[in-house]
């Protein structure tokens, strides 16, 4: 009897929404952090190659 | 530098493809839950990450396994990748997992085995990463990192079979739930078809950024290599 007293499906979208957030934030700040850091390890390699070219 | 291969870049197309059509599938195919609303389509994603956690601990453990036969350190720069996916899923997985149970559990956290499992399983690969950088030499970290990971690896199965072998409130997908389990529900064919579809690109995912991941490792390795040259 007390499903004819439900008013559908609970109100949760504020935590749905939170949920996806934290999702794609954590994917997109990794993605981020990997192409920061091939970027610098680049640069770190091409300084590193005309050094050894200067040394030789 | 070496280029980027073309499979790779193939691959990057088909996961963001995969993807966005995962996201359409979760937003605007699968149902909502009759009782426990929108919230409960954070699952499929949940879920999906979490299973990406535990693929990315045991594909270290077994390159762990293979780095200590052969010697080579690429499985060293695999293994290492693979933990940092894992991690960094993992992380996610908790974190959703603790926003859908604000509303159906009226809790953010909970010391229920699984929960507590997972957090084990979490800080034991954030150690395996803060010991690795604090190592300088690369074979010792290599080998170091090889044992750990396949000792770590224990923390997986324990985690995965918690929900099911102790008294949890954590509902299980496949499988019985414990009779205290709050927030399980019998998934209908739509349901069923996200989720898996779900698990499917997460894998795909996974493999993408491994392979992203392994390529920026080689490249330290590399830039470490000459660095040692420059200080021997």
């Amino acid at each position: 009897m007390f499903y004819l007293l439900q008013e559908g499906p609970a109100q949760t979208t504020s935590y749905f929404i939170a949920g996806y957030a934290v999702i794609f934030g954590v994917m997109a700040l990794y993605l981020v952090s990997l192409i920061v850091r091939r970027r610098n390890l680049t640069q770190d390699l091409e300084t590193l190659q005309e050094l050894e070219k200067s040394q030789s | 530098m070496d280029k980027k291969p073309g499979l790779l870049t193939i691959l990057d197309g088909v996961t963001i493809l995969l993807l966005l059509v995962a996201i359409g599938m979760v937003f605007f195919f699968a149902p909502v839950e009759a009782v426990m609303g929108l919230v409960q389509k954070v699952f499929y994603f949940h879920v999906a990450s979490a299973w990406v956690g535990m693929l990315g601990f045991l594909v270290a453990a077994v390159a762990g396994v293979v780095y200590l036969v052969k010697g080579d350190r690429k499985w060293d720069i695999l293994g290492l990748a693979a933990v940092e996916i894992g991690l960094a899923f993992t992380f996610i997985a908790t974190v959703t997992g603790s926003i859908w149970a604000r509303p159906i559990w009226n809790t953010w956290w909970t010391w229920d085995p699984r929960l507590t499992t997972t957090t084990i399983m979490l800080l034991i690969y954030a150690a395996y990463l803060m010991l690795r950088s604090g190592m300088e030499d690369p074979d010792r970290r290599a080998r170091f990192g090889a044992v750990y990971a396949i000792v770590g690896f224990l923390s997986v199965p324990l985690t995965f079979f918690s929900a099911r072998l102790f008294r949890t409130i954590h509902p299980v997908v496949i499988g019985t739930n414990q009779p205290g389990a709050q927030g399980g529900f019998d998934m209908t064919g739509d349901m069923l078809l996200v989720f898996f579809f779900s698990l499917f690109t997460f894998t795909i995912i996974f493999v993408d950024l491994l392979w992203h991941r392994a390529r920026l490792g080689a490249l330290q390795d590399k830039v470490e290599q000459l660095k040692l040259k420059f200080n021997a």
